[in-house]
């Protein structure tokens, strides 16, 4: 009895699941005719770099607050691909996640040996010097000035059209949320949430806990680079602020805002951040980051979990059951940086360091 | 089966285990061999050297005439040894089953995939079932571990040390903080999942140890003072002299 109950309610979550992901994709096919569409791209872009800073942060505990260094790392070579070797701009955004993700292998080789707060500096620390570079090295990244005028070429189409620049963003981005919710619900995705828990007990199953962080910020870093590539390719610029410190910030308070642990909040933070920074922008208010800073700490104020978390929540309520997901989900974590894993990785200093 | 040599582990000068000469422990295959000591004896030191949580400062330690000295300890963990926490360290927000899953994980070509689902570890599902009513939790796999009484943890514990079919179980106090009922039941479980495996346990409870050991080995102050059947070590005066002097200080 017990089980037919749960199987049914499991099909009823799976048709509600699916219900939404229709609404949800009617709805991003719609957005460029609800919004300006250069505003839908950055959208898009925004919601792939949020849910990239949550499956790092959300799912392996590791908040990095380094993630402008991927994003603009992959905008500039996706820029320069585009601009100096006049690739399609897919394949220019490719080019740009490819070099995030191999600028994300020595930052993140150093970075997994910290935890918590440790590990929030370091990332920082790299991307602030990245941003240095950059800034100095203005024969290749136009320093100051940036990249201007990157060419939107693909198979000889127009693609100056914002509409249709939109879809083909939509198409990429779509793949990066894919790639993103399948590796957190894929094995590799049980074994990070098992090791923010509990990291010694991981390694001591069999895992090589480090190899798993260095994994999970490497693939984090190649979606904060497509998204940072379509943002590039969208404004037909780059600049030295999208490898600063306040694009990381951006997108963590997109990710806590739509809750963290959720994937899909990301998209939510992301629009309603972006939507709000461009209102605010328009309607002539000048305290703009005051109010920006407000909405986050009132949403965060009275739901903790962030809007998708306190979608669910209400939604759960509402038909009666209780959390009946059949995969392992961490908790949502709040806005707090996670609990430190140092005292349980104490013991074992030194053992994976070979 | 598992075997050191000179081994030695020091913090900032503090020799934790080794004691003058070094620690030369040998534990036979198929054998349950219990450390005991008094605290601060160098037991957990010895043990988190032997599961590879700790690299020794010196000397050598053979699994099957294998050398596995420094090796970390997930490397160790796949070659046939796993370990028990003392502390309970079950994962609160898992079922059961799925910590079973994990271990089984841990020693399969899918535990580096990210673009399968994660139903893929419904291959595990026979071995779990069959782990899970070994240890006496085969009605409970879908409860939240979080939920389980304190005894049914350290039997979710064990279920996971046995899982992969190890020929080593490293068990760190497998009945700390139970009372007589519990400890009775582990030291039954512990009978019931040895098979042939070769078992190193840390004990402080001297009932446990005597029923459950064919050999045992006595630190103090890091070194090895003694090692032999419990009758033995129980009359040999150097043994009795540690506890006792352990007891009035």
């Amino acid at each position: 009895m017990i089980t037919v109950r749960l199987v049914q309610s499991a099909r009823r979550n799976q048709t509600a699941g699916w219900a939404l992901l229709g609404a949800g994709a009617l709805l991003a096919l719609m957005l460029p005719w609800l919004v300006y569409p250069p505003i839908a791209v950055d959208i898009l872009a925004w919601a792939l770099f949020a849910m990239s800073i949550d499956i790092l942060f959300g799912y392996a505990g590791m908040l990095s607050f380094g993630h402008a260094a991927f994003w603009g790392v992959s905008a500039y070579a996706t820029g320069l691909a585009a601009i100096e070797l006049g690739v399609p701009f897919p394949l220019a955004i490719l080019v740009g996640a490819v070099s995030a993700a191999l600028v994300a292998v020595p930052i993140g080789l150093v970075a997994v040996r910290t935890h918590g707060i440790y590990f929030t500096m370091v990332t920082l620390a790299f991307a602030q010097l990245i941003y240095y570079i950059a800034n100095r090295w203005s024969s290749l990244t136009g320093g100051e000035n940036g990249l201007q005028g990157i060419p939107r070429d693909f198979v000889g189409l127009e693609w100056s059209d914002p509409f249709v620049y939109y879809h083909a963003a939509l198409l990429i981005v779509a793949i990066g949320f894919w790639v993103a919710w399948r590796s957190v619900n894929s094995p590799t995705g049980q074994v990070l949430v098992a090791l923010r828990a509990n990291p010694a007990r991981v390694r001591a199953l069999g895992f090589s806990v480090e190899r798993y962080r260095v994994f999970a910020f490497v693939l984090s870093a190649f979606l904060a680079g497509i998204a940072g590539g379509v943002y590039a390719i969208g404004h037909r610029m780059v600049t030295l602020q999208d490898l600063y410190w306040t694009t990381s910030g951006e997108g963590i308070a997109m990710a806590v805002l739509g809750g963290t642990a959720t994937l899909f909040g990301s998209i939510v933070g992301a629009a309603l951040l972006v939507l709000l920074e461009d209102f605010l922008a328009t309607s002539g208010i000048e305290a703009t980051g005051s109010v920006t800073g407000a909405v986050f700490v009132l949403i965060l104020l009275f739901f903790r979990g962030g809007i998708w978390g306190a979608v669910s929540a209400a939604l759960a309520r509402l038909r009666g059951t209780s959390q009946d997901d059949v995969l392992e989900r961490p908790p949502p974590t709040g806005p707090a940086v996670p609990p430190s894993n140092a005292a349980e990785e104490a013991t074992t200093q030194g053992s994976d360091v070979k | 089966m598992l075997r050191t040599e000179r081994l030695v582990k020091e913090f900032r000068g503090f020799r934790a285990v080794g004691g003058k000469d070094g620690v030369d422990l040998a534990v036979r295959e198929g054998e349950t061999h219990a450390l005991v000591g008094p605290n601060g004896a160098g037991k957990t030191t010895l043990f988190n050297l032997l599961s590879g949580a700790l690299a020794p400062s010196s000397g050598r330690i053979y699994l099957r005439e294998r050398e596995v000295t420094g090796l970390p300890a997930h490397t160790i963990a796949r070659l046939g040894v796993a370990r028990s926490f003392q502390v309970s360290s079950v994962f609160d927000d898992r079922t059961v089953r799925s910590h079973v899953d994990l271990t089984l994980l841990a020693h399969s070509s899918l535990r580096t995939r990210f673009l399968t689902s994660v139903r893929s570890l419904g291959a595990f599902a026979e071995r779990t079932t069959e782990v899970l009513e070994l240890v006496g939790l085969g009605h409970l796999g879908d409860r939240r571990a979080g939920d389980l009484a304190y005894g049914q943890k350290r039997a979710l514990e064990l279920a996971m040390v046995v899982a992969a079919d190890p020929a080593v179980l490293l068990l760190d106090e497998p009945t700390a903080g139970m009372g007589t009922e519990d400890i009775e039941r582990t030291i039954d479980l512990i009978q019931r999942i040895k098979g042939g495996r070769t078992i190193v346990l840390v004990e402080h409870n001297m009932k446990v140890v005597g029923m459950l050991a064919d050999t045992v080995s006595v630190l103090q102050a890091g070194e090895l003072i003694a090692s032999g059947t419990y009758s033995d070590v129980r009359s040999d005066p150097r043994v009795v002299d540690a506890y006792l002097g352990a007891h009035r200080a």
